[in-house]
């Protein structure tokens, strides 16, 4: 099996095992709705603050949607055995790694996918015009996002705290993916400058060349046993 | 090293003590913010200290990683928390200098949350260690959380500088108009001085604790077998 198939292998298992438990995915999706409900009651109907926080409650309704995901991601490998087994498997540690991040990805493109017309309807917003940019950002922001919370997601099942731990580390290090992909967004909202919008698109693109490295490299380390 | 740090001890209260009179007496005070200004011979050296100090962490983890010393892991250990209460140190200081010049506390500029982003990471180094108990593994971990963090400091300086900014230049090394009267570039470099070595001296100071804690442990181990 070629190395690239490998990755996909354990990409494949993990959509498998949701394609048939479907515990994750539903999770995160009514969160995400939830998240998007609540926040509207913060605003009166109509209020233009309402568009202006629009971004930021997205982005909010994204990763903490993701931060549940990426939590489950290691603790049902863990807690069903599964995980000796991948250690055990003829696989390179690096590989391992980045067949869990594309399934993560995958999950959480999945559900913001979902969540994106819901809160267009509800916030009453004109996407249309930048569909396709809109796209490419949540991508991005969602691939820099995975890379480092698959890594600590890793870390985080094996400490005593589980579930809270992940939160605590990952948020300040993904500071720059919530704010560049807050600011992107509002930047298409308001229609900006392309260019203004293409400057947070970069640090998307830098962030996740670096992390994607330096976690693959990493990771090893986090799982020797 | 123990006596060493013990020197190290009686040379930082001379340094301070003099350290205060330059600050205090000998540098002027400063014409448009008065005495409040004084704050910054706190501020910037504790910025300084903090930043050496995660940057050792920073190095000492990779260290660990190479070479599998415990001694390296103890040293980020020790060095993480004194980053921390270096930072604290200048998000406190920060705000009471802001106030009356900025006439604000806190504003959201690439300095300060970039400053608060570190203290953030490190806080959550410190809460990974806590949860992971002794072993290698905690290590382990730690060691790659502190890397992982490191590198995302200076993207995180530069993602919130494309978003906004108003603390100033820095003057040391600044533009043109930036600079210091000479009086009071002394006592800001005295006073980093100081700061520098007190942090050594918190460092050697913690790694000793360290040591004579692992010593007990040993100790109750052999006691606890030799009872069985």
């Amino acid at each position: 099996m070629s190395y690239l198939g490998k990755i996909f292998a354990i990409a494949y298992k993990d959509l498998l095992h949701e394609y048939r438990s479907r515990e994750t995915i539903t999770t995160m999706m009514i969160f995400s709705f939830l998240v998007v409900v609540i926040f509207n009651f913060t605003f009166d109907p109509g209020s233009s603050y309402a568009l202006e926080a629009a971004p930021g409650i997205i982005w909010v309704a994204f990763t903490f949607s993701g931060m549940l995901g990426l939590n489950r991601s290691f603790i049902y490998e863990i807690d069903k055995g599964c995980f000796h087994g991948l250690l055990l498997s003829p696989i390179d540690r690096g590989a391992i790694y980045l067949g869990k991040m594309i399934g993560n990805i995958i999950f959480m493109t999945l559900v913001e996918l979902l969540t994106l017309p819901l809160f267009i309807i509800l916030f009453n917003l004109q996407f249309s015009d930048f569909l396709l940019p809109l796209l490419l950002i949540i991508f991005l922001a969602t691939i820099g996002f995975a890379a480092v919370g698959t890594l600590f997601s890793a870390i985080a099942v094996n400490t005593k705290a589980r579930e809270i731990m992940l939160p605590i580390l990952l948020f300040p290090v993904v500071v720059p993916v919530i704010l560049s992909a807050v600011n992107a967004t509002g930047g298409l909202l308001r229609s900006d400058d392309w260019n203004q919008v293409f400057a947070w698109v970069r640090i998307l693109l830098a962030f996740d060349v670096i992390f994607v490295a330096i976690c693959y490299a990493t990771f090893e380390y986090v799982v020797e046993e | 090293m123990e006596r060493w740090t013990k020197w190290l001890g009686w040379l930082l209260l001379v340094g301070m003590i003099l350290n205060l009179y330059f600050i205090f007496i000998y540098a002027p005070i400063e014409k448009t913010m008065g005495a409040v200004q004084k704050i910054f011979y706190f501020h910037v050296p504790s910025a300084f200290a903090a930043f050496l100090a995660f940057f050792v962490v920073a190095v000492y983890s990779a260290l660990f990683l190479l070479k599998r010393n415990y001694f390296y892991d103890r040293i980020s250990y020790a060095s993480a928390e004194i980053g921390i209460i270096f930072t604290t140190i200048v998000l406190v200081t920060g705000p009471i200098w802001a106030k009356p010049t900025w006439n604000t506390w806190w504003s959201w500029d690439p300095r300060l949350t970039t400053t608060l982003i570190l203290w953030f990471i490190y806080v959550g180094y410190l809460v990974l260690r806590d949860f992971t108990g002794e072993d290698e593994r905690g290590a382990r971990f730690a060691a790659v959380f502190a890397i992982v963090g490191f590198v995302d400091v200076p993207i995180v300086y530069f993602s919130i500088r494309w978003w906004r900014t108003i603390h100033p230049e820095p003057v040391l090394m600044g533009g043109e108009d930036s600079g210091l009267h000479p009086q009071m570039l002394f006592a800001l470099l005295f006073s980093l001085a100081v700061f520098l070595l007190f942090y050594f001296y918190l460092l050697f100071t913690r790694l000793r604790l360290e040591k004579a804690r692992m010593e007990i442990n040993e100790m109750k181990k052999a006691i606890a077998l030799q009872e069985r």
